[in-house]
């Protein structure tokens, strides 16, 4: 069971109120990209063991989406933060590195 | 399992004269809040909370939206209040009265048959007056709110509204777990 703090109303939401939109940060290829970058935009994806970046939405709640860092493993999370980025906001990467030194994740560490 | 003839001492009724209007746009704008005050007379409502002046009131529902409450009669009205206010400025105001189902849970043990059905922290420290919580009853979205001690206001989708109100009922009838 999940407990995620959405970060627009304050509220902890239990996982039953949040909608699970899938890794966060993802970026886009679109049209006049290669086939390679188009399909891995479209179906490559994370699937780590430790910690991780997903998308929610308080659907039962305030309906806006967040990110959330987590890790797979323990379902510890790390925090949560708005969706208004394209990286992890320097704070949530310290609080992983206090818990998780040297971990990686696509690009960011 | 409490005692089985023992049912939780809270009244449901169904409140159908109840008119709302959707208010989205930039909460924080002078002209947002003088539009609320001028519809339904109550400053806008901070973070997960409402703000109500006797039946008329605002309800805070996400960073750009509230929900003004008033009587059904007045909502041609205020919307045209609102219109007035918000001119020029980027917003959305509708008439909501008919999308929603409004129900009223008075008694010392609302919190006691609303907690059954929730994952929200309904605790009185955590859920008290003048406090909105858009949460899950059951199996659908629903929003509560409590403009004053022990009466909880509770809207959900109208298509919802039929199995929210068997809801509810069943966990009346189905007496108190002593937890709050």
């Amino acid at each position: 069971m999940l407990t995620l703090h959405c970060p627009y109303c304050g509220i902890d939401a239990d996982e039953t109120e949040l909608a699970p939109g899938g890794e966060a940060h993802l970026r886009r290829f679109g049209p006049g990209s290669s086939d390679d970058d188009f399909e891995s935009y479209l179906f490559a994806r994370e699937n780590p063991k430790g910690v991780h970046f997903e998308r929610w939405r308080h659907a039962y709640g305030c309906g806006k989406w967040f990110h959330a860092a987590r890790c797979t493993a323990t379902l510890e999370v790390f925090g949560t933060y708005p969706a208004q980025t394209t990286e992890p906001p320097q704070d949530i990467r310290d609080a992983i590195s206090a818990k998780r030194p040297g971990w990686t994740w696509r690009t960011f560490a | 399992m409490s005692d089985m003839t023992m049912s939780c001492d809270a009244i449901l009724t169904r409140r159908d004269t109840v008119g709302m209007i959707t208010l989205r746009g930039n909460l924080g704008g002078t002209k947002f809040k003088s539009a609320v005050k001028a519809a339904v007379g109550v400053v806008v409502p901070k973070t997960n909370r409402v703000a109500f002046e006797g039946d008329r009131g605002a309800c805070w529902m996400s960073p750009d939206e509230v929900l003004l409450v008033l009587p059904r009669d007045d909502v041609p009205e205020a919307l045209a209040t609102i219109g007035a206010a918000l001119e020029g400025q980027h917003h959305l105001a509708v008439d909501v009265s008919d999308a929603r189902h409004v129900f009223a849970l008075d008694g010392p043990d609302a919190r006691e048959v609303l907690a059954k059905l929730s994952p929200a922290d309904l605790a009185p420290n955590a859920f008290g007056p003048g406090d909105i919580r858009r949460t899950r009853l059951g199996q659908v979205a629903a929003g509560l709110w409590m403009a004053e001690d022990d009466v909880v206001t509770i809207v959900c989708f109208r298509s919802f509204g039929d199995y929210l109100d068997a809801l509810l009922r069943t966990s009346i009838e189905a007496g108190p777990v002593g937890f709050h």
